[in-house]
């Protein structure tokens, strides 16, 4: 495996992934509240009118960002600046396939390749669909992330892992974001069946939102992802958001971290 | 008619070079089309194709579907020529133009629409996959009455997700669906119509995989959606193209359809593909004014991914879905099933748009010279006929689906006519 920012987060035990909307609040300055407090992976969300995989708090994130006028152009300035402030952190876009593929893929990825951007998760990007934007990242050497759930049995497991790089997002529960957690014996389960499956890092996520869920997650995965937790934050601050995410990003990344060897 | 007269499989016979043999194995129309649905719900996706294959090939399933069709929803519907309508047309046209008018009467079946075709065939799917709850999007309402209808005759539970401000101007199908015992959820995201709702049926779908079927109301979505509510819908083509060859030794010239998702035009047009001499047109709500704010995804949109397929789309340059607009609730959707898309790229069918007030217009002209009361989705296609006939020559037919009744929109009419009820 060729050494990327991601195998370097990773390589560090178990790391914390956090997610937070792009354009929704002040973006810049909660990004490095999440460096600060300890984040090692950050997912920016390019905010979409129609966010159907995403519970209320993300929607409404969502919409709040879009509601202040962020376009495309806006999120890649953001990721380029967070670039030239953090070098090593890596930062992966998530998002919907339509503002990821309006302009092309080539557009897409020369984009995410320039901001410095090191990985993409599309979440209606299935597998199936890989042309529209898989094969522009790959050449561009950024990594498409693929998502694996709860309903991926043993047939569809590799059908995922085929082209996926950078680390496998387990989505734990078969829902939308921020809603209830999944039992931990059933992410255990779940873990090491994707680990036998992927010489990739594991991180887990959707309804993570406590340093002790967190903590118990990190003992059986490579990453824990916390996101409407954070956004809430935003939601709830605004233009102060900065502080309180820093605050619950140190005690989540404590106890991920914690959770090391 | 044969003896087996609903069947859908039982079409004209495929040519080579069939224009009806889309899509291709991985649910493309050309470039439209596909599966663009979160990870989770990939396998049930793919479970659903393989189940819609072996339905398809199942002598028992055909019969049960058929025989729904005849006896609970009162299938063949009637092939009608509107007399009064052909002659007042005529009245503007040119000496020997005035094309005969023709509708096909889905109107009349049960629930009022077309829209409980395609929701017999959904069931008895979800059936034989052994799930045991029914969630589905609605508009107007009239899918949502139809999806609730073929739930209370299953016995199955039914959750609708219908925009607040569409449970707001449809309150009379709001009670419908509860009447028939489905529980009716307002979406409060987004605009709060028809898009919002499709976003929330996938938001419980993605949730429910282990035992809820989705019904999706219109020919889109991800595949293999768009070919079986064709599939199911075209039970109204293939009808339409007996019924007329049996009443004038002929094929019609031209069909015209409303277009929101394009359910009941795609139904009406693909058995007729492969008839060179039938020419197609699909319409679209124009709203206010293509230059305003609108409901013509093909005039009006390019191509783009939501709601599970690749299609023409109402959209800004970053890829942001614009809100519609259509005095007709059916109609106002952002989007198209992508074999509209499709048939607008190699040409076969054309597609026009008409406004709010066109339609309106000819919703008055349907009630008073034929004594029928179109619903608002079907007016517009009255409205491009209104249009047409007149330049086509006196022995020439155009074949019209009417679609829905009126009886859900008196209210909307009467409002915007500045009428009291």
């Amino acid at each position: 495996m060729t050494m990327t920012r991601f195998t370097a987060a990773f390589a560090r035990g178990p790391a914390l992934v956090a997610f937070v909307t792009a354009g929704d609040g002040p973006t810049p300055a909660v990004l490095d509240a999440l460096v600060e407090g300890g984040a090692d992976v950050i997912e920016l969300g390019m905010p979409f009118t129609d966010p159907m995989a995403d519970g209320p708090a993300i929607q409404a994130a969502n919409l709040r960002s879009l509601g202040a006028g962020t376009r495309t152009a806006d999120i890649f300035r953001i990721a380029a600046d967070f670039r030239t402030r953090h070098p090593d952190t890596p930062l992966v876009l998530m998002g919907y396939a339509n503002p990821m593929c309006t302009r092309g893929p080539e557009w897409f990825a020369a984009e995410c390749a320039k901001a410095g951007v090191d990985g993409v998760i599309c979440v209606d990007l299935p597998p199936e669909e890989d042309p529209e934007l898989g094969p522009a990242l790959r050449a561009s050497g950024v990594s498409l992330i693929r998502l694996a759930t709860p309903t991926s049995d043993e047939a569809r497991l590799p059908v995922i892992l085929k082209d996926t790089s950078g680390f496998l997002y387990y989505v734990s529960v078969a829902g939308i974001t921020g809603k209830q957690q999944a039992a931990l014996g059933s992410i255990e389960d779940a873990v090491a069946r994707l680990k036998a499956a992927t010489a990739l890092p594991v991180a887990v996520g959707f309804g993570v939102r406590t340093p002790e869920q967190a903590s118990a997650i990190a003992k059986v995965a490579d990453g824990v992802v916390v996101g409407s937790a954070l956004v809430e934050l935003v939601g709830q601050h605004g233009a102060n958001a900065a502080g309180p995410v820093r605050e619950l990003t140190r005690a989540l990344a404590d106890a991920v971290h914690g959770a090391r060897g | 008619m044969t003896d087996q007269p609903n069947s859908f499989r039982n079409q004209p016979p495929a040519q080579a070079n069939s224009l009806r043999q889309q899509p291709d194995s991985r649910g493309h129309f050309g470039q439209f089309g596909g599966r663009y649905v979160a990870e989770t719900l990939m396998p049930l996706v793919l479970e659903l194709e393989a189940e819609y294959r072996r339905a398809k090939r199942d002598p028992a399933f055909q019969a049960e579907f058929d025989d729904l069709l005849e006896h609970y929803v009162g299938r063949p519907s009637p092939l009608y020529f509107a007399p009064r309508l052909t002659e007042e047309l005529a009245k503007s046209a040119l000496p020997g133009k005035g094309a005969q008018v023709w509708f096909k009467r889905d109107e009349l079946n049960h629930t009022g629409a077309h829209k409980i075709n395609n929701c017999v065939g959904q069931i008895l799917l979800a059936i034989r996959m052994g799930k045991t709850r029914i969630i589905a999007e609605t508009g107007a309402g009239q899918h949502g009455v139809a999806t609730a209808t073929v739930a209370a005759r299953f016995g199955l539970p039914c959750v609708i997700y219908m925009g607040a401000k569409d449970v707001e101007r449809q309150a009379p199908n709001v009670f419908r669906m509860k009447l028939l015992g489905a529980e009716v959820i307002p979406v409060t995201s987004g605009a709060n119509t028809l898009k919002d709702a499709m976003n929330e049926a996938l938001r419980d779908w993605v949730a429910n995989v282990h035992d809820t079927f989705y019904i999706i109301g219109t020919a889109a979505g991800p595949h293999p959606y768009p070919e079986l509510v064709r599939d199911f819908q075209s039970v109204i083509g293939k009808e339409a193209r007996e019924q007329m060859l049996k009443r004038t030794g002929r094929l019609p010239d031209l069909l015209v359809a409303a277009i929101g998702g394009g359910s009941n035009a795609i139904g009406l047009f693909h058995p007729f593909l492969d008839d060179a001499s039938v020419k197609m047109l699909g319409v679209e709500a124009a709203g206010h004014g293509l230059d305003k704010e609108h409901a013509a995804s093909l005039a009006g949109g390019r191509p783009g991914i939501l709601h599970g397929n690749k299609t023409y789309l109402l959209q800004d340059e970053d890829g942001q879905i614009t809100e519609a607009h259509s005095i007709s609730a059916g109609l106002d959707y952002p989007g198209i099933g992508p074999e509209h898309s499709w048939l607008k790229e190699i040409g076969r069918v054309d597609y026009t748009s008409v406004t709010d007030v066109e339609a309106l217009d000819a919703f008055q002209l349907l009630c008073r010279t034929e004594g029928i009361i179109p619903a608002l989705e079907p007016a517009h296609a009255i409205a491009a006929v209104k249009k047409i006939a007149p330049t086509m020559g006196k022995d020439q037919i155009i074949l019209a689906n009417l679609c829905g009744r009126g009886d859900k929109d008196i209210f909307t009419v009467a409002e915007a006519l500045g009428a009291e009820i």
